[in-house]
């Protein structure tokens, strides 16, 4: 059973959700990273996404790109991405980690490469937003044969046979993308989610993250509600940027934002 | 040339899912996935439609004023002093430059489809005049994306399209150039999928559209064979186009792909020239990757982040290349060179006052290769060289560097 599945079956044994925060490797400072990373845990992460930085980040609103700027200042690569989930693992070997981005920094450093490091690292899972399943032949046995958890988007717009077929190619969770848009836009509607999870739920035995929109304890409680984990990105990542000079005050300020999810997904439970 | 083509090998590509040998493809987000399945199905099925190809030939004819001449540059070709050059006049079309072929059958398309909604980038602003262009025409809603720093350097085009009605959008983000308006309009799609039909404005982005738009600019290719075989009473030795996603290069080369004889030569922007980094030759210079949908040669750093462009010419400041030429490049049907900033320059220069023709400054690249190409030909050889549009947009940039204000 790999990290992602053992950590979300436990949580659906007690009757609890999963939360996800993302935040973008590298951003404000790489010298960061992996201390807000066990902050998002001590406030209560399940798993966490990091964001590997792209210049062109096609798929994000003006806040994730932003950081993705930021941390491309200070030139950071894939490399030493999966360098800071190692040192990440050296205090911390339960959370699985989810890497994020997009596809060109990974074929620029090799699949194969890729593939070998990220799962030394301690890496669990690899999401890449403009990796459809069709043009994963290639890597798909790669990361197969080392154990990472190939996660898939599914969206509004996508039809049952097509939920389906992502859904076979996925392990660990598939997550939703709750509305039609790029990250950081405010237009979740919570009824809309909830049938279409619900849907998505019919169709596949994996867990469905929901994704996109969650700013707060009660959107958060709200999606939690119809699925099996929520992932928090862009008001974290705004967070980091508002608070980017005061380190303290920033781990601070993404507990404060984070712990009051981790409650109201808590007390759905009980 | 290492391979032969034949119609068959043709016709079977961009396989079933855009691919074009290793490059193409559709590496989107899923959100827009199902837009681009049933744009796929769609385009299939109405370009072996009769009624949809009437109408395009219709609109090619009466809108665009096509067939575009075939013109041989006699005087020019005299003082290179080798091949016969010819100028296919794509110049001379309705927007003054060969993007409007393809946003004409693009906008077939989006009212084939029932979209109101029209969203463009644009570089130079000749893609975005002919997407408002169009639009205007049909009543459609038109917002064009576009780089801030193009926005300064093509005020005249940014006008154009306010008169027009289309709605400028100033994309302040990355390099502020072609690569960046063409990530906003692919957000902006993401976010009003249901409505919005995308008319990208090069042979680039996810399957189909390098397809759709290879087959909308063909038709320059088709009459200038026609036009050669009439006027010259053969086929060309050489065609010249130059670069930028490649749209006007392919339009010309597709059609000739199986005639053996013919050399075709894509002329990538140098800018301050290859060795210094600072151009947008991706064929010359870069390596294969994925960005904007698709597989192709681009120029990026060693961790796969996209790399800053440099050319004189906003058409041409992209960091990619349309995939078929990426294809056409490793099989080596087609070669693919660069000239200078400068070259360029120069090219415009000896256009205007050798024929009273002023390119573009992305076809100036195209002529000051096509020039050096025939001086090396024999006399009796026929090089054409296609202007794919018009240098009234690219005045206050030559006046620029002339230190002249106007
Ligand atoms: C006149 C002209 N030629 C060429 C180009 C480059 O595009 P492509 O390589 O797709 O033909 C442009 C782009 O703006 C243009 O305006």
């Amino acid at each position: 059973m790999s990290r992602i599945e053992g950590v979300l079956k436990n949580l659906k044994g007690q009757g609890r959700k999963a939360l996800i925060p993302f935040i973008t490797a590298g951003d404000p400072h790489p010298d960061q990273t992996v201390s807000l990373m066990h902050t998002l845990i001590e406030a209560g992460a399940d798993i966490i996404e990091l964001g590997v930085p792209f210049s062109d980040p096609m798929a994000d609103g003006p806040v994730i790109q932003a950081a993705c700027e930021r941390a491309l200042v200070h030139g950071t690569s894939l490399r030493q991405v999966i360098d800071m989930v190692r040192r990440f693992r050296e205090d911390d070997n339960d959370t699985p980690v989810v890497l994020m981005g997009y596809l060109n920094p990974m074929e620029a450093m090799g699949y194969e490469t890729f593939a070998d490091a990220a799962a030394a690292a301690g890496v669990d899972g690899v999401l890449t937003v403009d990796l459809p399943p069709e043009e994963a032949d290639d890597v798909a046995p790669l990361f197969a044969a080392r154990k990472l958890d190939p996660i898939f988007l599914l969206a509004p717009t996508t039809t049952d046979d097509r939920i389906r077929a992502i859904s076979d190619h996925s392990s660990g969770y598939v997550y939703y993308v709750s509305f039609k848009g790029v990250t950081g836009a405010a237009k979740i509607n919570v009824d809309e989610v909830a049938e279409r999870v619900q849907h998505i739920h019919d169709l596949t035995a994996l867990p469905v993250g929901v994704g996109f929109g969650i700013r707060d304890a009660e959107t958060a409680a709200a999606v939690g509600r119809v699925s099996d984990g929520v992932i928090v990105g862009s008001v974290l990542v705004d967070t980091i940027a508002r608070n980017q000079a005061d380190p303290e005050q920033l781990k601070r300020a993404l507990g404060d934002l984070l712990k009051p999810m981790r409650t109201a997904l808590d007390d759905l439970a009980s | 040339m290492s391979i032969k083509l034949t119609e068959e090998m043709l016709g079977s590509l961009p396989d079933s899912r855009g691919h074009f040998g290793a490059f193409g493809g559709r590496f989107v987000s899923e959100t827009l996935m199902d837009s681009l399945m049933t744009l796929e199905r769609e385009y299939l099925q109405l370009k072996n439609d009769p009624e949809f190809q009437a109408k395009f030939d219709k609109d090619l004819a009466d809108y665009v004023g096509r067939p575009s001449p075939l013109y041989f540059a006699e005087r020019l070709t005299r003082e290179v002093g080798g091949a016969q050059i010819w100028l296919k006049r794509e110049d001379l079309n309705h927007t003054g430059a060969h993007k409007v072929n393809n946003t004409i059958g693009q906008a077939l398309l989006a009212s084939f489809l029932g979209k109101k909604r029209v969203i463009a980038e644009t570089g130079a602003g000749q893609h975005g005049v002919a997407t408002a262009t169009v639009c205007a025409r049909l009543g459609l809603e038109c917002h064009v994306f576009m780089g801030a720093e193009d926005i300064a350097r093509q005020t005249l085009n940014v006008y154009r399209m306010k008169l027009l009605g289309a709605e400028v959008h100033a994309v302040e983000s990355g390099t502020r150039t072609l690569k960046d308006a063409m990530n906003d309009a692919m957000r902006d799609w993401v976010s009003h999928v249901d409505d919005t039909f995308y008319i990208i404005g090069t042979v680039a982005g996810p399957h189909p559209y390098p397809l759709l738009v290879r087959d909308f600019q063909s038709v320059i290719g088709r009459e200038t064979r026609a036009q050669s075989l009439k006027q010259a009473g053969r086929l060309p030795d050489a065609l010249v186009a130059c670069v930028g996603g490649g749209s006007n290069a392919i339009g010309m080369f597709y059609p000739f792909l199986t005639d053996e004889g013919v050399e075709m030569y894509g002329v990538e922007a140098g800018g301050h020239g290859i060795e210094t980094g600072q151009h947008a030759a991706p064929l010359c210079s870069g390596r294969p990757g994925v960005l904007h949908g698709n597989r192709t040669y681009l120029m990026e750093d060693e961790n796969g982040q996209i790399a800053a462009t440099h050319s004189v010419s906003a058409g041409l400041d992209y960091p990619g290349v349309g995939p078929e030429h990426s294809w056409l490049k490793d099989i080596g049907r087609a070669n693919y060179v660069s000239v200078t900033d400068d070259e360029a320059l120069a090219g415009f220069r000896q256009l205007t006052r050798v024929e009273g023709i002023m390119p573009a400054l992305e076809s100036a690249h195209a002529v000051a290769y096509g020039t050096k190409l025939a001086a090396t030909m024999d006399k009796d050889q026929i090089l054409v060289i296609n202007v794919s549009g018009r240098g009234d947009k690219d005045i206050h940039t030559i006046a620029k560097i002339d230190g002249i204000e106007i």
